[in-house]
């Protein structure tokens, strides 16, 4: 099963310590030698980004910064995994990094399987 | 949390942190059934504690922890009689204490090489395959034995006794828990290969609606590839199998129709092929190509499914490439099989004539006397050269060949069609 991993919180928290970096490096060494992430990356601030949208029967591209949303995706990782709660526990443990490394700091990983054909899958 | 629930995440943690557990033992009391035994113990301790306790904030480090504890009573325990029958004094208690702080240090060791010993324990020439496949898919993949068993469609016990049997094997002929060196090591790196792509290719052939365990075997194979991958990156030819294992899987979504029919490479909507597993082979594959100066026969393999991999459409193919794949792959692998798909290259390259060539020496190969394929091809071959006589009794021979209902009527209607065709001048 396959899992995106999407990393949300405030855009303007700063940096984050090295130390919370080296762990999640250290983290996500551990996942690509076990085989289970498959991809990752982190996004650049949604100031430099674009909405492309279609409302009321308009397409029309906004460039950021917008103002209106709270948390924003920071990040993600695919990962393949046996079950959902595979998927849980490797997002407690990147977000007890967090506790642990940058007190104060807000956020949430979702966790969202991504289909894949056996989901689509003739019923036998 | 409820006791479900919390059963439920120690499955996941037994999932991600059993094998490095597993392997950290095996080392300490060189015996992997025993090892195996002491990590479940220490599992059957978390599904006690934990509903009560919680679950500690490292689960892996606790596992760890209560199995080590468990292999220093042994060890005392045996000690204890030891010292017992041998009237052994103060000197030994010394030792113990000394020896207990080794285990310790041992077991913070890096894990990386330990998980390898255990790859290479699993996958020992000494066990039969079937034992190599069900060893490493419960000590390495983490799968229980009702797992394994419903994945290979044969009964739990016989499983469970396969897996009792491959341990008792390894601890009698006193295999040592190590990585061979030497030119031990790609004889032994060769059945740890061979172990992986055969899990693969079971799943890989399992039907859709099939109980979903057989297709996640896929995914498990390529999991213990991906790891070996990291633990000998030097290896070209582990490389090689993973990228073709990720490149194979990639076309999953696109390989079975919607009423559960097969779908042909070319046929195939490309559009469905899986492009982060394509990206992920190609790149294995180009770690192959860097570190060897010929390529494997897995690594070839890779190559060819990548010509395809990188063909946005049927007809971009590169034809003449892979027919130089397949030249190379027949003089490292020389088998029937790989004949008969160079004779399809070949063909595709350089037109039908040239195929038919091919697969005229094929004729007489008694492995190949009632493979549908062969006829099959031949009957194309024949179709395409407008010899549309000897095509039709092709077609129809591969049709009464075939076990497979609905390539019998895809056959059928290829002879019918050759009804059409002109017949050939001066065939009569």
């Amino acid at each position: 099963m396959r899992f995106m991993m999407l990393v949300k919180h405030a855009e303007n928290f700063g940096h984050p310590p090295k130390e919370l970096m080296d762990a999640i490096g250290k983290l996500s060494e551990e996942a690509v030698k076990a085989g289970t992430m498959v991809e990752s990356g982190g996004l650049a601030p949604t100031a430099v980004s674009t909405r492309v949208r279609l409302s009321r029967g308009q397409v029309t591209a906004i460039d950021g910064p917008f103002t209106e949303a709270k948390e924003v995706v920071g990040g993600y990782a695919v990962f393949e995994l046996k079950s959902k709660k595979e998927a849980i526990e490797g997002a407690l443990r990147f977000m007890e990094l967090h506790k642990k490394h940058w007190p104060g700091w807000e956020g949430e990983t979702e966790i969202r399987q991504v289909f894949g054909p056996e989901d689509f899958a003739p019923k036998a | 949390m409820t006791t479900t629930h919390t059963h439920r995440a120690i499955d996941a943690v037994w999932r991600i942190e059993s094998a490095r557990i597993i392997a950290g033992l095996a080392r300490i009391v060189r015996d992997v059934g025993l090892a195996e035994e002491l990590a479940q113990d220490a599992l059957v301790a978390a599904l006690e504690q934990w509903p009560e306790s919680g679950i500690p904030d490292n689960p892996g480090a606790w596992l760890m922890a209560a199995a080590k504890h468990r292999a220093i009573d042994l060890w005392r325990r045996n000690k204890r009689l030891e010292r017992k029958h041998e009237e052994l004094g103060r000197e030994l208690a010394a030792k113990q204490e000394m020896a207990v702080a080794d285990f310790d240090a041992a077991i913070d060791d890096d894990i990386g090489d330990d998980l390898l010993r255990l790859v290479f324990v699993s996958c020992h020439p000494v066990l039969s395959t079937e034992a190599r496949v069900a060893l490493t898919l419960r000590l390495l993949g983490g799968l229980t034995t009702e797992e394994i068993a419903r994945a290979f469609l044969v009964p739990e016990p016989t499983v469970a006794q396969r897996i009792v049997r491959a341990k008792r094997t390894l601890s009698e002929s006193r295999v040592p828990f190590e990585v061979p060196r030497g030119p031990d090591l790609a004889i032994r790196l060769s059945s740890v290969l061979e172990v992986i792509y055969l899990i693969f290719n079971e799943g890989y052939s399992a039907t859709a609606g099939e109980d979903w365990l057989r297709p996640a075997l896929c995914e498990d194979a390529l999991r213990l590839g991906r790891i070996l991958a990291q633990l000998v990156p030097s290896e070209p030819e582990v490389h090689g199998l993973v990228a073709l294992m990720e490149i194979q899987a990639s076309r999953s979504g696109a390989r079975i129709g919607p009423s559960g029919e097969p779908i042909l490479l070319l046929d195939q909507n490309r559009a469905r092929w899986d492009q982060l597993l394509i990206h992920r082979g190609l790149s294995a594959l180009q770690q192959a190509e860097e570190l060897g100066d010929a390529l494997g026969p897995y690594a070839l393999q890779a190559a060819i499914a990548a010509c395809h991999a990188r063909a946005r459409t049927a007809s971009e193919t590169d034809w003449q490439r892979i027919v130089t794949l397949y030249d190379a792959l027949a003089q490292l692998m020389p088998s029937p099989i790989v004949e008969l798909n160079r004779a399809v290259a070949l063909a595709m390259a350089f037109g039908p004539a040239a195929g038919l060539e091919l697969i005229d020496t094929l004729a007489s190969e008694p492995s190949l006397r009632a493979y549908h394929l062969l006829p099959s091809v031949r009957g194309d071959f024949l179709f395409k050269l407008g010899r549309f006589a000897e095509a039709r009794a092709e077609f129809e021979r591969a049709a009464s060949l075939t076990r497979n209902a609905r390539e019998r009527d895809l056959l059928l209607d290829r002879a019918r069609a050759c009804a059409g065709g002109l017949p050939q001048p001066g065939l009569g």
